[in-house]
Parts: C-alpha cells; sequence; structure tokens
C-alpha cells in the first residue's frame, strides 16, 4: 500500500496535498501524524459532555487540519458539522453529523493504520 | 537590526493544533526561528515576552482560551501590532471574518488549506516588507528625534546596505549628505525661490541618504561592471529611481511622514534633468522638484571625484568644470551658480568626515514643526516603554532609603529623588546649584570641587568614584559614601555631561568606626596616645614639616615603685592620671605627649629657637611637686632633630640614652643628648629628688 492507495481508500485527494505540500514527505509525514492529533477525542468527549462549544472547536480543527492534508471525506463532514454547531447550540441534525464526522474518521484512521503497517517492515 | 543580521527572524505560530503547527514550521523550513503558542493567551504572554524580537506573527482564529481576533485586540492595546506583523490562517474565509481581521491590523489573510508556496512567499514578504519598514521607522522616527546622533547611524547604515552592494566608497552617501547640505544652505542664502525652510534643510539632505535605495533590487553584475552598459542592462540600471520611490510609498506605516515623502521625491527624480531628458519620467526644470535636483547634482558631483569601477577619480576643479560645462547632464542654472560660489569650500567640507553641525536654530524649528506634526511623535510603544521604565525607577528611587541625585552639565541642573530632596530640605529640582553651594542642604564649595575635579578626571570606560564625605543635613552633618558616575557623551571624544549618584548615610558606622580608631590610639587610663599612635603621629610631622625643629623626650616617673607598695596602686594609678592631665594641659597644640609604658611618657615638641625653653617649662611644672602625699620627681631624656636628624628610631634611641645617662647619675634631672658622651652633658636642670641611693637601672626594664 502506498500513500496513494491510503488517499484512496480515505476518500482524500492526494494529488491535492502534493499540490500544496510539494512533497512527498511532508505529506507522508503529516498523514501519519495525523493520528496523534487530540481533536477527534476531544470531540467525542465535548459531545458526550454536551459541551457544545468545545465540540465545535474540536469540529473546526479537524476540518482545518483536514483541509490542509486533502483528507477530503472527513474535511466535508467536520466542516458540516462545525457550520452546525457554530451557534453554539445543538441543533435537530446535529447527532447525525456527529456519526459521519465519527465514521468518516474511522474510515480515514483506518486508512492511515493500513498504510503504516505496510510500510512498517 | 543586530539581531536580525546575525540571527534568524523569529516567528510566533499560533494555532491549537499542533498539527498545523507542525505542518506551517514544515513548511516555512530552518531559515526561520519558531515560538509556538497553542492558544490566544498563551500568544499574549509569548508577545509579553518576545515582542521586540518578532518578526511575525502566525494567527489561527478559532482557539480555546482566547481566540484569534482576543490576541489581535491585546496587540492593539499594547501597539504591539504597530510593530509586528500578523499574517491570520484561518479555514474562517467568510468576508466578515476577513473584514475583522483586517480592521484589527493583520497585514495578511491567509486561508486553509495551506499552500507550502504561498505561505512561505507570504511570510518572507511581510518578514522583509516589515524588516526594511522597521528599519525605515528606526532610521525615520529616531533620526528626527535625535538628529545629531541618529541621522549619522541612519547614513552610516545605509552607506553600508547599499554602497556594500554597489561596490562604491563608503563616503558616497555621506558626501552627497553633505553637499546637498551645502547646496541647501546657500540656496537660501541665495534666493527665494523656492521655500526651503530650515526644517526642510535638514530633511533633504537627511533623505538624500536613501537617494540610491533602490538599487538593491539591481544585479550586481550590471552594478559592479566595469565596462559600459548595454542598452539592456542600462534599462535595469535605470530602474533603480522608479524602485526605490515605490519601497517608500509601500511601507505600511510612516509613509505620511514628511521625510519620506522627501525621500520619494528624491529617489524617484534625481536621475531628471533640467531639459527634461532624464528618467523615469523625463520631468523639465521645476516639474523636478529642487530637492531632486539638488541631491542630482551632488551625487553627480561625487561619482565625478570619486574612484568608480569604470573610471579613475577626477580631480575637484576638473570635476566642477565637467558639470559646468554640461558634460554630465544639464542642471538647473541656478544651481550651477551655486556650485560655483561654494566651490572652493567643497573639498575641505568633504574632507572632514563628520557632517555639517545641525545648528541650534534648526533644532529648534524641527521641535516647533515637530509639535505641529503629531504624526511625528514616537511610537506610543516607545512612549509606554519609557513611562514604565521612568514608573520603574521613581518606585525604587522612593523605596530606598539614600539619597539619588543627577547633575546635568547642561542646563546646570540638580535633581534629587523625593526621599532625598525631603532629606536635605532641597526642593527636587535645584536649578544653578553651583552657585549655591555652601547653602543649607548642599555641599560645602571645596568639597564639591574635590568631587567634580575627580568625576572630570574618570573615563568613559571607569566613570563610577566613590568617596566619602560630610553632607550638611539641616540637623547636622553626617558622613555619607558618595557613589557617583560621570556621564560621558558618546561622541568622539566624549564630553562631559553630568553626574549621576546616590549618597548612602554611613554615619552610624564611620562613628563608630572613628570610636574605635580612638580607642585604639589612645591609652585607656590616662588618655594620652598610646606608644605606636605617637609614633604615627610623630611621623607624619616629621614628613610634613622637614625644616622644623623638634625634640623629643622621654620621661620617667622616679621611684613610682614607691607609690605603688606604699599606697597601692589604686593611688599609683592616680598618680599617672596626674601626671598626664599635668602633661597634656602643658603641651602646646601641635605637640604631642603620650604614655609609652608604666610610668614612661614621651613628649614631642616643636621649637624653634632653642629646646631648652619649652622642654623646661614642661620639666618644672611636674618636677618638685607632689600629688597628695607623693613627692614627684622626674628623669628626662631629650634628643632633637637639629642634634641627631628626623628618623624617627634614632631620635628614640638618642632620647632613651640620654635618659639612661640621668638615671645612672642619680635621677630627678633633665638631659638633652649630645653627640659627645653623655656625661659631659650634664641637663642645666637641678636635681630635686632626693632619694638617690637606688639603683640606677631598678624598675627601668622598657627603657629598650
Amino acid at each position: 500500500m502506498n500513500l496513494n492507495d491510503c488517499y484512496e481508500a480515505m476518500g482524500g485527494n492526494y494529488d491535492e496535498a502534493i499540490g500544496r505540500l510539494r512533497s512527498e514527505r511532508l505529506v507522508q509525514k503529516f498523514v501519519l501524524k495525523f493520528l496523534d492529533d487530540g481533536s477527534f477525542d476531544l470531540l467525542c468527549r465535548s459531545v458526550e459532555a454536551g459541551d457544545c462549544t468545545e465540540a465545535f472547536r474540536a469540529a473546526h480543527t479537524i476540518k482545518g487540519v483536514c483541509q490542509n492534508l486533502s483528507l477530503t471525506k472527513l474535511q466535508i463532514s467536520s466542516s458540516a458539522l462545525a457550520e452546525a454547531l457554530r451557534g453554539g447550540s445543538w441543533s435537530e441534525g446535529s447527532a447525525e453529523l456527529v456519526e459521519q464526522v465519527k465514521a468518516d474518521y474511522q474510515q480515514t484512521a483506518a486508512a492511515i493504520r493500513a498504510f503504516q503497517e505496510a510500510n512498517a517492515g | 537590526m543586530a539581531q536580525q543580521k546575525n540571527s534568524k527572524y523569529k516567528i510566533l505560530i499560533t494555532d491549537d493544533s499542533e498539527m498545523n503547527r507542525a505542518i506551517l514550521i514544515d513548511m516555512l523550513g530552518e531559515e526561520y526561528e519558531f515560538l509556538e503558542a497553542e492558544n490566544g493567551r498563551q500568544a499574549v504572554e509569548l508577545l509579553e515576552q518576545h515582542s521586540t524580537e518578532l518578526s511575525l506573527v502566525l494567527l489561527d482564529i478559532v482557539m480555546p482560551e482566547m481566540d484569534g481576533f482576543g490576541v489581535l485586540q491585546v496587540m492593539n492595546q499594547k501597539q504591539w501590532i504597530d510593530d509586528v506583523p500578523v499574517i491570520m490562517i484561518s479555514a474562517e474565509s467568510g468576508s466578515s471574518h476577513v473584514e475583522r481581521a483586517y480592521k484589527l491590523g493583520v497585514t495578511d489573510f491567509v486561508g486553509r488549506p495551506f499552500d507550502a508556496m504561498i505561505v512561505h512567499r507570504r511570510v518572507v514578504n511581510t518578514i522583509m516588507l516589515y524588516a526594511k519598514q522597521k528599519k525605515l521607522i528606526g532610521l525615520v522616527t529616531n533620526q528626527i528625534y535625535e538628529k545629531e546622533q541618529h541621522s549619522a547611524l541612519m547614513i552610516d547604515i545605509l552607506s553600508h546596505i547599499v554602497e556594500f552592494r554597489n561596490g562604491e566608497s563608503g563616503l558616497h552617501v555621506l558626501h552627497v549628505r553633505t553637499l546637498t547640505e551645502m547646496f541647501l544652505r546657500h540656496l537660501i542664502q541665495k534666493s527665494d525661490r523656492y521655500s526651503i525652510s530650515r526644517a526642510d534643510v535638514v530633511a533633504i539632505s537627511t533623505a538624500s541618504a536613501l537617494h540610491d535605495i533602490g538599487k538593491i533590487v539591481i544585479p550586481d553584475n550590471i552594478i559592479n561592471k566595469p565596462g559600459r552598459l548595454t542598452d539592456e542592462e542600462f534599462t535595469i540600471m535605470k530602474s533603480h529611481a522608479l524602485t526605490g520611490a515605490e519601497m517608500l510609498a509601500n511601507l505600511p506605516f510612516h509613509k505620511n511622514e514628511p521625510l519620506i515623502q522627501v525621500a520619494y521625491d528624491i529617489c524617484r527624480w534625481h536621475h531628471e534633468r533640467w531639459d527634461g531628458r532624464g528618467y523615469p519620467d523625463g520631468l523639465k526644470g521645476d516639474d523636478i522638484p529642487i530637492s531632486a535636483q539638488i541631491v542630482a547634482l551632488a551625487d553627480v558631483y561625487d561619482a565625478l571625484t570619486s574612484v568608480r569601477v569604470y573610471k579613475p577619480p577626477f580631480p575637484h576643479e576638473k570635476a566642477v568644470q565637467m558639470i559646468l560645462n554640461g558634460e554630465c547632464g544639464v542642471f538647473n542654472p541656478l544651481l550651477l551658480e551655486c556650485l560655483i560660489e561654494i566651490s572652493a569650500d567643497i573639498p575641505e567640507h568633504l574632507g572632514s568626515t563628520s557632517t555639517l553641525q545641525v545648528n541650534r536654530e534648526d533644532i529648534q524649528s524641527i521641535a516647533e514643526e515637530m509639535l505641529r506634526h503629531e504624526e511625528l511623535s514616537a511610537s506610543g510603544r516607545t512612549l509606554q516603554l519609557l513611562e514604565h521604565e521612568r514608573m520603574k525607577y521613581s518606585f525604587f528611587a522612593a523605596m530606598t532609603q539614600e539619597i539619588q541625585f543627577e547633575f546635568t552639565v547642561s542646563p546646570p541642573m540638580l535633581t534629587l529623588n523625593t526621599w532625598g530632596a525631603e532629606k536635605l530640605g532641597l526642593a527636587e529640582t535645584v536649578p544653578d546649584p553651583m552657585n549655591h553651594l555652601d547653602s543649607p542642604g548642599m555641599m560645602n564649595s571645596e568639597e564639591c570641587r574635590r568631587l567634580a575635579d575627580a568625576l572630570h578626571a574618570t573615563t568613559p570606560e571607569h566613570p563610577v568614584i566613590t568617596c566619602d564625605t560630610l553632607v550638611p543635613y539641616p540637623d547636622g552633618p553626617r558622613w555619607c559614601r558618595i557613589i557617583s558616575r560621570a556621564m560621558w557623551s558618546t561622541d568622539e571624544p566624549p564630553r562631559y555631561t553630568g553626574v549621576i549618584g546616590k549618597a548612602v548615610d554611613i554615619h552610624e558606622s564611620r562613628m563608630k568606626l572613628n570610636s574605635l580608631e580612638e580607642q585604639a590610639s589612645h591609652d585607656a587610663m590616662t588618655g594620652l596616645l598610646n606608644h605606636k599612635y605617637a609614633k604615627q603621629h610623630i611621623l607624619q610631622r616629621l614628613e610634613a614639616r622637614q625644616s622644623s625643629h623638634y625634640a623629643l623626650a622621654i620621661v620617667d616617673l622616679d621611684h613610682f615603685k614607691n607609690a605603688n607598695d606604699t599606697y597601692g596602686h589604686l593611688f599609683g594609678d592616680r598618680v599617672l592620671m596626674f601626671i598626664a592631665d599635668t602633661l597634656r594641659a602643658n603641651v602646646r597644640g601641635g605637640d604631642i605627649a603620650a604614655r609609652v609604658g608604666g610610668d614612661e611618657f614621651l613628649l614631642f615638641v616643636e621649637y624653634s629657637a632653642s629646646p631648652e625653653l619649652p622642654i623646661q617649662r614642661i620639666y618644672n611644672c611636674l618636677s618638685g611637686k607632689t600629688y597628695e602625699q607623693f613627692p614627684i620627681s622626674l628623669s628626662m631624656g631629650v634628643a632633637t632633630t637639629q642634634v641627631v636628624g628626623t628618623d624617627y628610631e634614632t631620635l628614640f634611641h638618642a632620647a632613651d640614652s640620654a635618659l639612661y645617662s640621668v638615671k645612672r647619675g642619680g635621677r630627678g634631672s633633665c638631659r638633652f643628648y649630645t653627640n659627645e658622651t653623655m656625661e659631659q652633658t650634664p641637663s642645666s636642670i637641678s636635681p630635686i629628688d632626693s632619694d638617690q641611693s637606688q639603683s640606677g637601672t631598678a624598675g627601668k626594664e622598657s627603657t629598650t
């Protein structure tokens, strides 16, 4: 599995990422780092605690990171969640959006882990 | 500026996502140094500590604790935004956000996702722009404020920046400035066709230093090409005029300052020609600002008389002639007249590397002009820092229990801290203090002169001196230790501009010291000097007045052992005290009486004609008297400086041996040491001691 395959698997745009970051080394470095980013945990915790402001911020950060790395699928769902929470209160569809982000995150993380394993040996 | 030349630019990255920070750091690469903050509050803390070193802040909007707008608000409140550029980075790209960010003073706005090249480019642009601007702000505002020092600095820096590139002699900028100033001054005298104020003279000649800044962008190989430039190369070369002007016009701040506007004119039009055939705009005649006309002339003159890669230097006369012949361009005829008229003075003025002195009137009129132009004031932050320092100073000055003072030579003024002024009963500022010396609270003139002499004798490397002196407090003088520092100017040679210092009260410890010294130097029982200190005093007198005559006498109380044995030691002590008191009462002011042993005393007496008289007088006031029931008999050996010289040991030894011979001869008399044998020089003083049976050596162990 190469980095391109990895992007494929998580619904990202590899070419776009390379185009902006200008080096495969950088893209790979940060894609791998993505797993360490605490924003997703923060999102899950804030949703559980019902803290809308923090949840907004976490979603917003996920969106920013995804934008930088062109993790498009997760970017779209996290962006939608961020917009939904921007007002500072839970709205009707927000639970669904949270679920979508969770699913997309799992997909993205799984792809990255697979890439990591494939390249570890 | 030095910091930026020698070390990396510092960038503060503020983003709550560690990943985003890492991406930015990676994108910008190793040419920068990074500080990281994960929220607004941390960013503000880092700004607080590092604001002056930071070259750029990259700022996210959405962050915990304090968001990006919060940071911008603080940066505005504290006026950091004037000095540190901010690039806002955010996924938020709604126009309201962008607008709000720009309103709060951000320089640029970069939306996510990052494009490495764009981020890099914008960061570089912003930093360069600000670095240049900082340099110029530093140059521009400071030099107007403290013209004399700072314009020299500005010119120095520019000479280095531009001329290092141009391969010209480092003096070019300096020469152009000096010539410009000479032309302007002459022109104002000669004609009032141009309304040029004194402030304009300073502004134009200062700004003249910037005339070639556009050359920074011209490639080396063109600037330093020894041969003729091709048409293409010349076109590139010519662009420096416009480029320089644009650099100034694009300054984000201060571009409306008069100095920058003058510099703009000079940069843009210093290659125009009176006949309209110059570049870049082909302006003609007085459409060309007079500032640019003059700088152009100065530039041409100095180019002619200096070495260039493409030509040797021409002598002054030749250069002037070439200009007048129209070989180097066409100039305003009025300026050519000026050139002819000041021609004789030019070589001399350029010969001295120092710039022309700005005279007092200029400074005054600049100051007046500055009052009219608020935008010329130092940046608020500078004033704030100054105010901060002032508060800090006055706080500590109030806390310490010491007199702090500052004296300036011009105007002559003494400034005291509040505590000190109160203690001394003076006002906090005393104008013309040198004419109020010796008045209450002020030092006496002699002490003051001594201190002033010592301060004047210091050097800028070692300007601090410490001295102890009596300070006239209203309730009596007290010993103080004055630690003072001479203030030397940074000119060459340095000028003495005043003193700062403090006076610490050391009265108690000094008094203690004095009393310890008193104790150490005096015999506890009789209060006379002891032998050791008597010797010191005698040595001082012998040293100080070598032409005087002195007699040293050793006095021994005869049969003192009997007094102790018969009447007890307390009585014996009283006898000794009686002797001491009598001796003390009968020596003159400058003479010395001391107790050198158990019943032995020492006298040191100055005499003019004969030693016998004063010695005999002292001898007679004790010898033959009785203290209560105890009859007093003295043996006395005397040596004079006239006979044995002024060496103390010799004197003492001679007196001792005279005394010894008295004792051997039966005591109760006084004998002078002569160079003959002692037996042949009996004393003129008659013996009174009736008891002569005792051995001459008994109880005299101390006559060594």
